[in-house]
């Protein structure tokens, strides 16, 4: 079949691999039908991630349609066109069982390299570098699915796969950012972040009773999307000062609820970008927490920030003063997918939620390096991969 | 460095258990010897794996044979001759034991984890450096390891012992030793108790083994010991995984890119073989 391997920082090619086959009894084999690009990609091709390895298929935003099925499948039959959450659960372990699937014991056969950065190891997640298990991506003909009872959903006819494809990860993801934040009726939510994850945090967070959505980025188009697809009000870092607007737009009191939606790899037009560019440059720090900061000093007293955009390792200079004193309460972690995604397929199908829009272009697996300069630059929403 | 600190072993309070110095951790090669061994074994290894034939294999093996002999300081002919090169107090010469320990949670009930891991036969099953575990009466059993395809394999074929039982107290605790000239002394114990709160059973494995004796055996035991804990992590995350879901989480056998492994015939071969290759290549 033809996958899209990682070879190298920034270098991606298309190239002839072997199909997928089933290798334990509750995996399953799908025809990838859409595959698309995600921010957390960006990282591992620019070098930010450790232990990813030439040859590795990445991708782990996908849907497509079942093909084959282990002894041990239950739920799914040949033929299901299902979404796949990108993180793996068993669903045995303690924390799948408490709904906390980002979290399995389980599904990261490396769990030994997580181990010593981390001191315990979170869930394998498909085409994110071997020290999250190492699964082969879903930029590719076809996919093996381990737990797929787990973690293939079905569809709901008259879902268009275009629109079902992000409720694998943008949509729970987003939409877990502000769940975690605690929203409650007529808080002020301020997100920074307008790409996938940040568009559909900003439509969950009215879903959860926000009356109020301030979204935070600078690239025009995405601010346009965010505007006027998700309702969000709007603020370009790189013409307002973030800090002055925010709490002057509420009275004075700052966001009841902050959300990060951009994590590890931050810009900003201020000193702080190249202070935490050139650490990271050194290897002094390997994150750049700057909407991390800027969402610790922004939010109202007593408020929570939550932290949704991907760290790896270690940040420097975050303001825990400010945290402290002003009794915030952070809230973090990887998308507990499976938990999600059953609702979420609801709400896309009765009209409430709107994730379609963010496929902005469609192109085949041979473009893959192409799709990403366009979406590394920002040029695009979300590039996906259509790959037969 | 972790020396300085007590055994994690005596947090649990788990009991001091030693493994009996019977085999390899006897020193009976004198130290003359053993250099002379170690370095001629060496060039014998290494012209023989060069000529790749049958009898460069031979010479191999041999060659590998006396590097063991050189690095340990225990020759199993000494031992069987009765012979001891190595000075007269040697017997008293042990090596201290290296301790291993792992803890986790199984959300499993107490005794079906107890019950999978007393069927000894089982053991294989998650412990991929097992290829054979034989129960020979309800207290004694025969084991057998099987090392990875490394240099370290080729060198000292299978690896096999007995051992018994000393200690059993159902659904709670197993106490067991390696008895006479088993090439790696071992001793260990594993507890099972319930996690509080319904989070199923943890279980707490304490390993002692007594690296192949003398210097140059205890400076390879440096190199290879972190591969050896880690194997050891691995297997009982293994029957972690065997035990919740049936099965055991691998990425053995996928698609990549990697031209190596794309070639038919070839089975991938996972990050941990990997790793434990490089280390037992460290040792020789």
């Amino acid at each position: 079949m033809k996958a899209l391997c990682y070879n190298g920082v920034g270098d991606l090619r298309t190239e002839r691999v072997a199909d997928p086959t089933i290798i334990n009894p509750k995996d399953a084999i799908l025809r990838v039908i859409l595959s698309s690009v995600c921010g957390s990609d960006l990282h591992l091709l620019n070098g930010y991630v450790p232990t990813m390895r030439e040859g590795d298929i990445i991708g782990h935003e996908f849907m497509g349609e079942v093909i084959e099925i282990g002894s041990e499948v239950k739920k799914l039959k040949k033929g299901d066109r299902v979404v796949v959450c990108s993180i793996l659960g068993c669903g045995e372990c303690q924390y799948c069982q408490s709904t906390q699937w980002s979290l399995c014991d389980n599904s990261n056969p490396n769990a030994w390299i997580p181990e010593k950065a981390y001191g315990d190891s979170p869930a394998g997640i498909f085409g994110y570098s071997h020290a999250f298990g190492g699964y082969a991506g879903s930029h590719a003909d076809f996919i093996r699915v381990p737990y797929a009872d787990r973690g293939c959903f079905v569809i709901p006819e008259g879902l268009a796969d275009e629109a079902a494809v992000f409720a694998s990860d943008a949509l729970p993801t987003g939409f877990m950012a502000a769940d975690l934040a605690d929203i409650q009726p007529g808080n002020i939510v301020a997100i920074w972040g307008c790409g996938g994850v940040g568009q559909m945090a900003i439509q969950s967070a009215f879903l959860l009773g926000a009356s109020r959505v301030i979204a935070i980025d600078r690239e025009p188009d995405r601010l346009r999307m965010a505007k006027d697809i998700s309702g969000a009000e709007v603020l370009d870092f790189s013409k307002v000062d973030i800090q002055e607007a925010l709490r002057e737009m509420t009275g004075g009191r700052g966001p009841d609820r902050c959300i990060d939606c951009v994590g590890m790899e931050a810009v900003s037009e201020g000193l702080d970008y190249y202070y935490d560019k050139t650490k990271q440059f050194v290897r002094l720090e390997s994150d750049r927490p700057i909407v991390l900061r800027e969402a610790i000093l922004a939010c109202r007293k007593g408020g929570t920030v939550s932290i949704i955009g991907v760290y790896g390792g270690l940040v420097d200079s975050i303001p825990m003063g400010a945290a402290m004193n002003k009794a915030l309460t952070f809230r973090m972690g990887q998308q507990h997918g499976q938990r999600y995604i059953p609702r979420l397929l609801e709400h896309l199908q009765k009209g409430e939620l709107n994730s379609g829009f963010m496929l902005t272009h469609k192109m085949s697996l041979d473009e893959g390096m192409k799709g990403y300069d366009l979406f590394n630059k920002k040029e695009t929403m979300r590039v996906v991969f259509a790959p037969q | 460095m972790a020396n300085k600190k007590q055994p994690v072993s005596r947090v649990l309070g788990m009991g001091p258990i030693e493994p009996d110095v019977s085999g390899s951790s006897r020193i009976n090669v004198d130290d003359t010897e053993r250099i002379w061994s170690a370095a001629g074994g060496a060039l014998l290894a290494t012209y023989g794996l060069r000529r790749g034939s049958f009898g460069g294999l031979l010479l191999a093996t041999l060659g590998g044979f006396m590097v063991y002999r050189g690095a340990s300081g225990y020759c199993p002919m000494n031992q069987a001759l009765g012979r001891n090169t190595a000075e007269p107090k040697a017997e008293d010469r042990a090596v201290d034991s290296v301790e291993i320990v792992k803890s986790l949670t199984i959300n499993k009930p107490r005794e079906v984890v107890y019950a999978y891991w007393r069927q000894l036969e089982n053991l294989p099953r998650f412990m991929f450096h097992l290829s054979e575990v034989r129960q020979l009466d309800n207290k004694r059993s025969h084991w057998v390891a099987k090392l990875s395809d490394g240099l370290l394999a080729k060198t000292l074929g299978t690896v096999e012992w007995d051992a018994q039982i000393l200690e059993e107290v159902k659904n709670e605790r197993l106490v067991w030793k390696s008895l006479a000239d088993a090439r790696i002394d071992n001793a260990g114990e594993v507890r099972f108790i319930d996690a509080p709160n319904g989070q199923g059973t943890e279980v707490h494995a304490v390993i002692k083994y007594r690296p192949p004796a003398g210097q140059l055996g205890s400076a390879i035991m440096k190199l290879f010991n972190p591969a050896f804990e880690e194997m050891i992590k691995q297997d009982l995350r293994r029957f972690k995984q065997l035990l919740e879901t049936g099965e055991i989480t691998t990425i053995d056998g996928q698609p990549s890119g990697r031209k190596s492994e794309q070639q038919s015939g070839k089975k991938p071969v996972s990050e941990h073989a990997k790793a434990d290759e490089k280390h037992e290549s460290a040792m020789l």
